[in-house]
């Protein structure tokens, strides 16, 4: 029992770093309705980002908020140079300009930082009151983390005028420039969102995977079946389903298949959610009229 | 003079919709644009809000508006209800007023506004927490409607608020931009495919075929002219 309560903790822990990537994956897809497949590598370079700030012997809490922020100038950086240049595109090309963004970060990181993997601190004590017998003070702290940037991102949407134009933005760009809003920054914001939360994830997920420029790979397809699993245009379906998976994840791993094919849960899932409900557990049904 | 449109062209791709339309209204008036389907009426609103392109020049109190941005036109005080009311259909009806005063910084002022556009339609107040896609068809134009008031605009584009709606509801609306012509000193450059409804509402009026206006004057003297009163009257 208590073996079982501990993959279904460390699932709760990884699955809210599913969760925070597969709603930066859904803030993007909801705004320009394309999957940006580069976002576990902008996220990994964010943490490469950080490794650097800590070395040069900043502390933790300081390089993680200027991590944010980079993170953050990053995403609106890509939007404004590289994605807003092709938004008329056809969507294969598109497709074709995210998969080189992720090529090009990746070696790039590889380049400036080599391929050897290091480890990357947690800002969470080793053993404290934090600390369960179910769960490390790095799980747990990485689900508090999960939790406020939820919290914050629920209430800067729901709450504030920006985030208000924001949403209308994504929904009916013509009506939203009728009432003044600017859309195309709005959409650089997102991506700039969209990239702060990424580096938030990957910082928390790197103490448990390691720091190497291919660690995101399996992770972005975990987000991808989370994302798909609450559907890929609900954002409370996205953390839901990143939960989902991180807890499937983990049990299967360990009771069923073994932690060698944990990946294929992901990739079966992805296959099974598009044949037998592509609209995921949450998302809207689209129907058009011919 | 508050608009004033010269020589303005426009086309989708390579159609082009008008051919040269020259207007002029001035401040606090009500001018309605009157034509048949597929004259360019439609395309002349969007034209003054840059959502299509044009040639030409278009001056909004003494200013040149022509090659501005939609988001830029709006900021200096014309607020235009689309056709299809271009609701947010996801957002409530609350959040769909508070954008109409999305570019305003005049925080204190826009909750007063708030009501005072509920107090217009209290059944969109009934319904502030609603989805504004749930509303019907008369509602959801008088969103429309509000929402550009929430700008607090010197001039209203409306583009046939009559369209698809109940004889009833459309009276009750036209008495509203009655009270609201009375209470807010706002220019309104109105298109209907209705000319009697229009003729009714507007001071002066202009007639639009294939992309050229081929006649203006009071909406008097249009009614009384023979070629309009058989075409769009039917009398």
């Amino acid at each position: 029992m208590d073996a079982f309560l501990h993959q279904v903790f460390a699932g709760l822990a990884t699955g809210g770093i599913y969760a925070s990537l597969a709603l930066a994956l859904v803030m993007i897809y909801q705004a320009t309705h394309l999957v940006n497949f580069a976002q576990g590598e902008m996220a990994m370079f964010c943490t490469y980002i950080a490794w650097s700030l800590m070395n040069a012997g900043m502390g933790y809490w300081p390089a993680f908020l200027l991590t944010v922020a980079f993170g953050f100038a990053l995403g609106v950086a890509i939007e404004r140079l590289v994605i807003r240049p092709v938004r008329h595109a056809p969507v294969l090309s598109t497709v074709v300009v995210f998969i080189a963004l992720l090529v090009i970060l990746n070696s790039v990181t590889g380049w400036i930082y080599s391929y050897t993997i290091k480890p990357f601190p947690s800002p969470f004590p080793a053993s404290s009151f934090l600390g369960n017998r179910f769960m490390s003070p790095h799980e747990l702290g990485s689900i508090g983390i999960t939790f406020i940037v939820l919290a914050l991102l629920y209430a800067f949407f729901r709450f504030t005028p920006l985030g208000l134009a924001m949403r209308a933005a994504a929904q009916n760009p013509e009506s939203s420039r009728l009432v003044g809003i600017r859309v195309g920054w709005m959409l650089a914001l997102g991506w700039g969102l969209a990239s702060a939360i990424g580096a938030i994830a990957g910082m928390m997920i790197a103490p448990i995977v390691y720091l190497d420029p291919n660690m995101m790979g399996g992770i972005l397809l975990y987000a991808f079946a989370a994302a798909l699993l609450g559907g890929i245009d609900s954002p409370g379906g996205a953390v839901l389903g990143g939960f989902a998976m991180g807890v499937l994840e983990n049990l299967l791993g360990a009771f069923v298949i073994g932690n060698e094919l944990k990946l294929g849960v992901a990739l079966v899932l992805i296959v099974g959610v598009l044949v037998v409900r592509p609209s995921g557990f949450f998302g809207k049904v689209h129907v058009t009229r011919v | 003079m508050l608009l004033e449109v010269k020589d303005l062209h426009a086309s989708y791709g390579s159609t082009r919709v008008l051919h040269g339309i020259d207007l002029g209204m001035e401040e606090g008036s009500i001018t309605a644009l009157l034509g048949a389907n597929g004259a360019g009426k439609t395309t002349t609103l969007r034209a003054l809000c840059a959502m299509v392109k044009t040639t030409g020049t278009v001056s909004f109190a003494g200013q040149r508006i022509d090659g501005r941005a939609t988001e830029d036109i709006v900021r200096l005080g014309i607020a235009h209800v689309p056709d299809g009311r271009g609701t947010f259909a996801n957002l409530t009806t609350e959040e769909n007023l508070r954008l109409g005063a999305y570019v305003r910084r005049d925080r204190h002022a826009i909750e007063g506004d708030l009501q005072r556009v509920y107090g217009y339609f209290p059944r969109l107040k009934e319904r502030r927490a609603q989805q504004a896609g749930t509303l019907s068809g008369g509602e959801q134009q008088m969103l429309a409607l509000s929402r550009a008031l929430m700008l607090r605009p010197r001039l209203l584009l409306l583009d046939e608020p009559s369209f698809g709606l109940a004889p009833m509801i459309v009276r009750e609306l036209f008495d509203i931009l009655r009270a609201v012509k009375q209470a807010e000193r706002v220019s309104m450059l109105l298109v209907e495919q209705s000319a009697a409804l229009a003729l009714d509402f507007a001071d002066r009026a202009y007639l639009i075929e294939t992309g050229r206006i081929v006649l203006s004057g009071t909406a008097q003297d249009i009614r009384r002219d023979d070629a309009v009163r058989r075409s769009y009257l039917g009398y």
